[in-house]
């Protein structure tokens, strides 16, 4: 770990796709335990940075470097394995299993690693695994037995997060976890972010709801056509007159 | 069906699974089927579907090669016979293990895609081994003529223990007993009732939920932290020695392997037997394939005559246009009866038998409906 805490450091990334810069010039550094925000205009580039920090898509140039080990290049589940969460802006989870089994799998990759051949051992003698999601979907006031396919929009997006928490990842990236959801859905996925930031989680949070942000960021960064145009605290971005400008529209 | 506290012990799953199996003599012979030729072949492709459903049903990925690793199970079984003893068990472990290292390189090539480019990729592989097995593969194979027993075979084991050879053609023993007739069909039986119960295990493993995940959503099991390619290779590998072991029964149970095994239509059926009884459940495979050896049984032994005599009691035009309409569907066209019967299925019925058991059960005792959610065993 380097000695300023930073924990993810993402250097001179670029992006593109045919002619068009989806990202350019992008140098980001989150601190240990911190949640740091990114903001900016639909077709920014806020997805693809999640997409090039998770393996799903390689960058052109420049790196992503998590705890000091490289990620680019690695394939997404060694990523996952090295302590990298991430929560889809379309909720990605099993849609033909219930909610319980949902969380279980995930907490399987987390004990046996990327590959475990147990067939013979039964599922019910793993007593810790389904103790630990029942109370992780409890946190996320879901009901275990419900087939997460026919969940609403926005309990998917929790059911995704309690998926992703159940890993105690180190860094946890979350593309609009509040999109589709409530006004009370919404305050309790906050309080439920806010929980863990006690626990030491390091997060990076994409959101349009300047609620969700300015509740949970100690660190904003604002991406517009590729490039960082601002970086700082909830206070400095708030009045920073480029920001004002390109993004929260005066 | 059942009340869950039943449903939910592996214990009484298996034993009532025993009990229905071991008792087919009996149960099966009022319709015609309780004749051991037809129980074994029950019990063979109830294995092979079986193990095939442990690849498609759980893992979602859809093998049109599967009985290429069947015909390498016989093949292997056969040489067991010829070479070293005519005692059944290194046959079905020379089965299962053959199977099982073909099904690794077979799997480990096709796996690379998945979708509709995986199923044609396992489809060339088993037309190429179909191939082979009647061109350069002659001298393991014999070719056309199929691979049997002959008296010059050594049998080197047999031939150690024993001090005379036996006069004719020995068949398939196990410690003394013939493996012919019911002998041969409870051996069968009792080696199904072993695959269910591995099944059974597998699907309410860790590593079997795995495989849902994967079925589910493969991209969000990258995203996990598994490596999904080799959970994939060995759920292949798994259903592979299946179809070996099936294809070693077979052998025990008529000691002879051709290349016909290994045809892309064999491949087929075993598709259409899961799919029949019920994609990813563990017990519709078995009635699938149960069904459709029975109607291949039945409906191919009819033939003109048969009809005639059986449609006797209507008036004589009327008997020789019902005949005339029904032999279409029955004799060498028993495949269009099966083909009516599949569709039928696929449209109203596309989770199979036990979908169709699952709806009746649900209109005729509603209360006990909401008690299963989620559970895809049945
Ligand atoms: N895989 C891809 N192939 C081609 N173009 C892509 C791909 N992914 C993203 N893009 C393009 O890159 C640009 C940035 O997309 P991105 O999804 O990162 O935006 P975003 O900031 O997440 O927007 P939104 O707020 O709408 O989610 C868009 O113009 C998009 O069309
Ligand atoms: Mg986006």
């Amino acid at each position: 770990m380097s000695l300023d805490n930073t924990v993810l450091h993402i250097a001179d990334v670029h992006k593109s796709f045919g002619g068009l810069h989806a990202l350019s010039d992008i140098d980001l550094s989150v601190k240990e335990g911190t949640t740091h925000a990114i903001i900016g205009p639909n077709g920014a580039g806020k997805s693809t940075l999640l997409n090039v920090c998770i393996g799903r898509l390689i960058p052109d140039r420049g790196a992503v470097i998590f705890d000091g080990e490289e990620l680019t290049g690695k394939s997404p589940h060694e990523i996952n394995q090295a302590g990298v969460a991430r929560v889809f802006q379309t909720p990605e989870i099993f849609t033909e299993l219930n909610v319980l089994d949902n969380v279980i799998v995930p907490i399987l990759s987390k004990r046996d690693g990327s590959y475990r051949f147990n067939p013979m051992k039964s599922l019910k003698q793993r007593r810790g695994a389904y103790d630990e999601a029942m109370h992780l979907i409890e946190d996320v006031g879901l009901n275990p037995k419900d087939m997460s396919g026919s969940l609403s929009r926005g309990d998917k997006r929790r059911l995704e997060l309690a998926m992703c928490l159940s890993q105690h990842p180190r860094l946890l990236l979350l593309d609009e976890p509040t999109a589709g959801m409530s006004r009370h859905d919404t305050n309790s996925t906050i309080d439920l972010l806010k929980k863990i930031k006690e626990r030491g989680m390091t997060k990076v949070v994409i959101e349009h709801d300047m609620h969700v942000v300015f509740s949970l960021a100690d660190r904003i960064s604002v991406l517009a056509e590729g490039r960082i145009i601002a970086d700082g605290t909830p206070e400095e971005v708030k009045n920073s007159a480029v920001v004002q400008e390109a993004y929260l529209g005066g | 069906m059942l009340p869950k506290k039943i449903t939910d012990s592996e214990l009484s799953i298996v034993l009532i699974f025993s009990a229905v199996v071991l008792t087919m003599p009996i149960w099966l012979a009022p319709i015609g089927a309780g004749y051991p030729d037809l129980l074994q072949k029950f019990a063979i492709f109830g294995l092979f579907a079986i193990g095939y459903n442990i690849l498609f049903g759980m893992t979602g990925y859809l093998s049109f090669g599967h009985a290429a690793f069947l015909g390498v199970g016989s093949y292997a079984a056969v040489w067991s016979f010829k070479l070293l003893t005519m005692n059944v068990l290194p046959a079905v472990v020379f089965g299962v293990l053959f199977s099982g290292l073909f099904a690794f390189l077979i799997g480990y090539v096709s796996l690379r895609r998945s979708g509709i480019y995986f199923s044609i990729l396992t489809l060339a592989f088993a037309q190429m081994s179909y191939n082979l097995a009647y061109s350069v593969l002659t001298p393991i194979t014999n070719g056309e003529t199929g691979l049997q027993l002959t008296n010059h075979d050594p049998r080197i084991i047999d031939t150690m223990l024993l001090d005379q050879a036996p006069e004719g053609l020995p068949s398939t023993v196990l410690f003394g007993v013939k493996m012919s007739g019911y002998p041969g069909f409870y051996f069968c039986a009792l080696i199904l009732i072993l695959g269910f119960f591995i099944a059974l295990r597998i699907s309410r493993s860790p590593f079997g939920l795995v495989l849902k995940g994967i079925k589910s959503n493969q991209t969000r099991m990258k995203f996990t932290g598994f490596n999904t390619r080799p959970y994939m290779i060995t759920a292949f590998v798994i259903s592979g020695m299946y179809a070996g072991l099936a294809g070693s029964l077979m052998a025990v149970t008529d000691p002879l392997a051709g290349a016909e095994r290994m045809q892309w239509t064999a491949s087929g059926e075993v598709v259409l037997m899961t799919i029949l009884g019920g994609v990813g459940t563990l017990i519709g495979p078995v009635l699938g394939a149960g069904l459709i050896k029975y109607f291949e049984n039945i409906f191919s032994a009819f033939n003109d005559k048969a009809l005639h005599e059986l449609f006797a009691f209507l008036p004589d035009g009327l008997e020789n246009f019902v005949v005339t309409v029904v032999s279409p569907f029955v004799g060498e066209g028993w495949h269009l009866t099966l083909g009516v019967l599949f569709m039928i299925i696929i449209i109203f019925l596309p989770g199979g038998i036990i979908q169709g058991m699952e709806k009746i059960n649900n209109r005729f005792f509603k209360r006990s409906s909401s008690a299963k959610s989620g559970s895809n065993e049945s």
